[in-house]
């Protein structure tokens, strides 16, 4: 399927693996993107903190950016631009008035936003549109062994609403599902569904921290051997600031967080190297040990040896 | 008749054991209430279990709990609905092979319990809204006869004034639990309230006092789980954000927090670059790369950036270089958006949803943001003059007759 996509600024700047890994992933999915290349940033709710319709007006931008493409919809890979422009299309989708009214601005450049954009997250996109049948009868190599932690972050699962959650779409499990389907262990910890802290990292870093620090640390307590996310700005905290975290809450965490197109990437017979994950400021060893027993066909002994030790 | 395993949490502190769980069948139907399934088990099964209520109709506030695992007034949460949240945010998912669905009462979070499913409001929630001066501070002097409102002033507050102070939201602030002394959704809701009401005379005061706080206006995380915990819809976490937009935007309080130096930061990093470029971010959040504040940061950041510099996470060009610009016509739309003679706010919670038979009216907020205090004669009409271009000022109109329209026809 051909899709309008739209990756979002973290993931060209201090995540690039998570482009990265996208770009090599969306070819053995049978995805096309058509990337937005000229879109602006989604504000992160920071834009929409200080002037409402200015967030609206680049949101609505990005989204007639999208219609002018002959993509089925339009498909991010983070989390926080999901739920900053699913917030902003609320209120455009809401009401004709303040529609045309933000629409008054993009005239200037020949755009214009129709209502009812369908915009989904790769997380969404995975189960919804490829179905998590296909996504099996595509994995290569099984994440057997593999205990994975879903961290969904906040963005992508509230308010549940606005998201589309209902039991219907339980897109609030969709992470599980996604990581069972690949042929790994779904973790249970208290962070699945909680704030990475990224958002005051700058206000309140201790406060900050001590979130990333806590999830990392009850993720450990589970037995995860990484922890998977649907969110760039989660990654950050979670990983380029695993260390200062570690100091924060006192205890040694050294636990690696993949982004998901990697996670797929692996199962789907992908190298970690070629998926960035020596990027990562945390090494994955553990995963890079799992990847490397898999390939030499001992498996279950790699990872199993290290938790015991 | 459909059966529940209703599951209470049990705990007493006096008693020095462990908190327990104790678990009844009950059959009743599923549109009966969480709380009239608990009063059952009180009433017939165990008269030991502590909960809290009054009302029964979603109006006291009193018995504000967690149901499978989410926070909620027992009274107004239909037992076939908790039952059903299995696989919800934050909800138990269900067990295999439990005959009758669970449902799992606890007591709200973040506030110390004092027996069962009874926490201690007064200890954090009331404690809170103490602190954020919860009345009206009369402007000077008091008119002899009623004070005259805007309309639209009045169904701004309309929302945070739903407020019931069950205290759910406070349960599930996910930035209190690393940091309990945040003030908290409930309290900065209330906050807003006198914030938004043109009668109060300390706006300035209050946006001050609360940005300055360094647990109070930007010590929040952006977790929406307050919005999703409210029984009320009054949205705490939009009224935060909305006193962060009066805070930085009108009365341009630079506070000792960086809230205010972030978010410019961000804005302005964006109208540059058109897409975030995380490198300026972090030292313009604390006032440039050679501010006093900005060094330590920049200096405790090095081990980091160094690592991501050998592994190629980051690039000397991405780390110091601008790899992108923003668009002409990126800078376009800051233009003339900033430019605007007020802003626009549209709130959902009081224009209601197009398409949504039982919409209930109402009008596009026009917050006229500088007019406003303008209007009150105050003189904290900071950057007033700036911001109304007289040109513009037809433009603010143009919408708000617009809005007029709408107001029509929605109901």
């Amino acid at each position: 399927m051909r899709v309008a996509y739209w990756p979002g600024c973290v993931s060209r700047g201090f995540t690039p693996e998570l482009h990265g890994s996208m770009a090599k992933v969306a070819p053995l999915l049978d995805i096309e993107l058509i990337e937005l290349d000229r879109a602006a940033c989604c504000g992160a709710g920071v834009i929409a903190e200080h002037n409402q319709e200015l967030a609206d007006t680049l949101n609505a931008r990005t989204f007639a950016l999208a219609q002018r493409t002959d993509g089925e919809l339009m498909m991010n890979i983070c989390s926080t631009c999901q739920g900053a422009q699913s917030e902003c299309q609320e209120r455009l989708d809401a009401n004709t008035e303040y529609r045309e009214r933000v629409n008054q601005n993009l005239a200037d450049e020949g755009l214009r936003y129709e209502k009812g954009l369908t915009n989904k997250n790769f997380l969404w996109l995975l189960v919804e549109e490829i179905g998590l049948e296909a996504l099996r009868a595509r994995v290569k190599r099984p994440l057997s062994n593999l205990r994975v932690g879903p961290f969904y972050g906040c963005y992508i699962v509230r308010p549940v609403d606005r998201l589309g959650i209902d039991s219907e779409r339980p897109r609030d499990r969709y992470l599980h599902w996604v990581i069972e389907a690949l042929g790994g262990t779904v973790i249970d910890y208290a962070g699945v569904y909680k704030c990475c802290g990224f958002p005051i990292i700058t206000m309140n870093k201790q406060a900050s921290l001590a979130q990333a620090g806590r999830h990392l640390g009850d993720a450990l307590d589970a037995q995860a051997d990484c922890l998977v996310v649907p969110c760039p700005l989660c990654h950050l905290n979670l990983d380029m600031q695993q260390p200062g975290a570690a100091k924060v809450v006192g205890r040694d965490l050294g636990m690696p967080v993949l982004h998901l197109p990697q996670l797929v990437g692996l199962a789907l017979g992908l190298s970690p190297k070629e998926l960035g994950m020596t990027k990562h400021i945390v090494k994955p060893t553990s995963v890079i040990d799992w990847s490397t027993a898999v390939v030499a066909g001992t498996d279950d002994t790699a990872v199993g040896a290290r938790r015991v030790a | 008749m459909p059966a529940y395993t209703l599951r209470i949490r049990r705990f007493d502190p006096q008693s020095g054991e462990a908190p327990h769980w104790d678990e009844h069948t009950v059959e009743m139907p599923e549109t009966q209430s969480v709380l009239d399934a608990i009063l059952k088990v009180r009433d017939e099964v165990d008269g030991s279990v502590g909960i809290r209520c009054s009302c029964q109709q979603a109006i006291c506030g009193s018995c504000g709990v967690r149901m499978n695992g989410k926070p909620g007034l027992a009274c107004n949460t239909h037992l076939g609905e908790a039952a059903e949240r299995g696989h919800g945010v934050g909800w138990n998912p269900p067990e295999e092979g439990q005959v009758a669905p669970v449902i799992a009462v606890e007591p709200m979070g973040n506030m110390p319990v004092i027996r069962d499913l009874i926490v201690d409001m007064d200890a954090v929630h009331w404690k809170k809204i103490r602190r954020v001066t919860p009345w009206l501070v009369n402007q000077q002097p008091v008119p002899e006869r009623e004070y005259i409102v805007p309309h639209e002033n009045m169904v701004d507050v309309t929302q945070t004034m739903a407020c019931i102070q069950c205290g759910a939201c406070v349960s599930d602030c996910l930035a209190m639990e690393v940091d309990p002394l945040f003030v908290g959704p409930a309290a900065l809701a209330k906050a807003y309230r006198f914030v938004g009401d043109p009668r109060d005379a300390q706006h300035r005061e209050r946006l001050q006092d609360l940005a300055e706080d360094e647990h109070g206006i930007y010590d929040c995380t952006h977790c929406f789980n307050c919005i999703d915990a409210c029984p009320k819809g009054v949205d705490p976490m939009s009224q935060i954000m909305r006193l962060r937009r009066r805070a930085g935007s009108d009365y341009e309080i630079e506070d000792r927090n960086n809230g205010y130096r972030h978010e410019h930061a961000f804005v302005n990093n964006i109208r540059r670059n058109g897409l975030l470029h995380e490198a300026d971010l972090l030292p313009d959040s604390y006032g440039g790369k050679f501010n006093p504040r900005a060094v330590p940061e920049l200096i405790g950041a090095l081990p980091t950036a160094m690592t991501a510099l050998r592994r190629g996470k980051m690039t000397p060009k991405t780390a110091l270089g601008h790899p992108h610009k923003a668009p002409a016509e990126v800078k376009r739309i800051f233009e003339k958006v900033e430019g605007r003679s007020g802003r626009v706010e549209l709130n959902l919670y009081v224009t209601g949803y197009e398409d949504e038979p039982e919409a209930t009216g109402g009008g596009q907020r026009e917050t006229a943001t500088a007019a406003e205090p303008n209007a009150q004669g105050r003189p904290e009409s900071v950057g007033a003059g700036e911001r109304q271009p007289a040109a513009e000022s037809l433009d603010a109109d143009a919408v708000a007759s617009e809005t007029g329209t709408t107001e029509g026809e929605t109901r």
